[in-house]
């Protein structure tokens, strides 16, 4: 088994969600963070003072898959997370030691 | 032809026996109850435009500058933030109960009132003549009441996110009654030093408090933010307006409430009440215009929380003016605010180094100081005739009038509030931090007041 964590841009969320769904992944976790790599930030002024914001929102998707299918979700992601510029994000792929259901003991792929 | 002119002359007089049936004395009765009624329906219009109007100044501290402070601070402070303005809503009613309204209005010495008034004593339905002599004296009472909550809760922003609760409270207790109700006293109390209209020997002109609430709480702001000290790690990027969207909503809370506390200060709902309530708005839209141009030209940007601290300026700058200066010298006079807070809130401030965190000084010291002193300028007695000789003929106000040692008048004015406010506050802060202690522990600042000083947090939003 294998986690997958992408970080990508919070518009791209519902088009990467659906694309998912399409190629029957529907289990993953989504968090709003703030994050950058090489995207510069903004500028902001309060009353004279002024603030470089260079923590720029992102959504970060995290799902575990079974190894065989690891490729297809990241080339499925990838092509739904894609604008071309900078800030589009990244993947991290982790090996998982053990999944569990906790409805019901189940454990390794048939708890994905 | 003769027995109709007879038949004319008997219609015409016919009634002439029932009229003067109706003796003198009853007419005078008559008359008399229609002059009672005239003055009751005065006292009625007066009366329901006063209570207003109180209720008015009371929402700009509750929720208004709660909610505009409130909004500026960091997340972990809000409720500490707003708790300092709403806790005064309680506290100085209380000591105002006791012996407040008698200190600032009560006697008649220069400087400060006697004990007449206190517990309230004397303060009834009748009206008292030296002040507003249509209304109960109780509604005056309780409209300059909310002054004196007001003004104390301005000063919180120059202490915010660092001070302990309990010192607060003391200081705002012994501020209340060394600054506030003396200055109070000397401006708008009978034979107050400074009160043009009740026998004071430095003639001064404010209407609604630009020297007694803005310059005084600006100017202990200062002292304040001086004393106490910076921040932990200010200036920090972690130090941004937590909520800029209740700040609005609180900040609108305040342009719309002004109108009690200036245009209420003509003391009736009168044409003077008109024209202050006319050039208070008229001085908060220029000065807004006035900040965010210059903001624009000096950031390229034009920010909201530019334009709610322009509008403030200009409010602050128009209220000693309010009820003396036409619509067009509002304008200017609020447009000057803005302009010249702007630089006092940017450019002063960075290069003193002073943390007077929510611009207590920027704008209410610094905006009150150049109102109190426009409007010797600006002061016209075509606005406001109230001020006459001993034969009964309007006296010239200000510059505009021909009379321009007013202005001078208005300097010696401030000064005396500048001064009042810095002694004072120095004096008070002192004892404060001998006995209980000003600012809250390094620890409790990092975790935040609301947690720290009253163990809550303002949003919950996991639950």
């Amino acid at each position: 088994m294998k986690k997958i964590e992408a970080i990508i841009q919070p518009f791209k969320l519902d088009q990467v969600k659906e694309a998912l769904k399409g190629i029957g992944i529907d289990g993953m976790t989504v968090s709003e963070v703030r994050g950058h790599g090489r995207q510069k930030g903004h500028k902001e002024v309060y009353r004279g003072q002024e603030y470089n914001v260079d923590l720029l929102p992102k959504v970060k998707l995290e799902m575990v898959v079974p190894s065989s299918r690891c490729e297809e979700v990241i080339k499925t992601l990838t092509a739904a997370a894609r604008t071309g510029k900078i800030g589009d994000g990244k993947i991290f792929v982790y090996d998982v030691a053990e999944a569990i259901r906790i409805r019901n003991d189940d454990r390794g792929e048939s708890a994905l | 032809m003769l027995r109709l002119r007879f038949l004319c002359l008997f219609t015409l007089l016919w009634p002439a026996p029932a009229l003067l049936a109706q003796t003198v004395p009853e007419l005078q009765a008559r008359i008399a109850a229609l002059e009672a009624a005239t003055r009751s329906a005065q006292s009625a219009g007066d009366n329901a435009w006063m209570l207003m109007s109180a209720a008015l100044v009371l929402m700009m501290t509750g929720p208004g500058l709660a909610l505009f402070y409130g909004g500026l601070v960091r997340r972990k402070n809000v409720l500490g933030t707003m708790m300092q303005s709403f806790i005064l809503m309680a506290v100085v009613t209380a000591i105002w109960a006791v012996v407040g309204y008698s200190l600032a209005f009560g006697g008649s010495s220069w400087l400060l009132g006697d004990f007449r008034f206190a517990f309230l004593n004397g303060v009834g339905s009748a009206p008292n003549a030296d002040y507003a002599g249509t209304i109960p004296h109780q509604t005056f009472m309780v409209y300059q009441l909310m002054f004196a909550i007001i003004t104390p809760a301005l000063i919180s922003g120059a202490f915010a996110e660092r001070m302990k609760f309990s010192a607060m409270l003391l200081f705002t207790v012994l501020w209340s009654l060394m600054v506030y109700f003396p200055m109070a006293h000397m401006v708008w109390g009978k034979g107050g030093l400074l009160n043009a209209f009740l026998g004071g020997a430095i003639p001064c002109f404010d209407f609604a408090g630009g020297t007694v609430v803005h310059i005084t709480s600006g100017v202990s702001a200062l002292v304040c933010a001086l004393y106490l000290g910076k921040r932990l790690g200010y200036p920090q990027p972690s130090m941004k307006p937590h909520n800029l969207v209740i700040s609005f909503v609180g900040a609108c809370l305040l342009w719309v409430g002004w109108f009690g506390f200036n245009a209420g200060s003509a003391l009736a709902a009168s044409g003077l009440a008109t024209s202050a309530f006319v050039a208070t708005h008229f001085g908060a839209a220029a000065a807004t215009i006035g900040w965010l141009v210059v903001e624009w030209i000096d950031n390229g940007k034009p920010s909201v929380l530019g334009g709610l601290s322009g509008s403030v300026a200009g409010l602050v700058a128009i209220t000693p003016a309010s009820g003396f200066v036409k619509p067009f010298p509002a304008l200017a006079i609020g447009l000057s605010a803005g302009v010249v807070c702007y630089f006092m809130v940017t450019r002063v401030k960075r290069f003193f180094g002073y943390d007077d965190s929510l611009d207590a000084f920027g704008v209410h010291g610094a905006g009150g100081t150049l109102g109190a002193i426009l409007t010797g300028v600006f002061a016209t007695s075509a606005v406001n005739d109230a001020l006459k000789d001993a034969s009964g003929r309007v006296l010239p106000l200000g510059l505009v009038d021909g009379k321009a040692s007013q202005v001078l008048n208005q300097m010696v004015g401030c000064a005396i509030a500048w001064g009042l406010g810095i002694v004072g506050t120095l004096v008070i802060l002192k004892v404060c931090d001998m006995t209980i202690g000003l600012r809250v522990g390094k620890d409790q600042e990092v975790e935040g007041l609301d947690v720290a000083m009253h163990g809550e947090e303002g949003y919950i939003f996991e639950s």
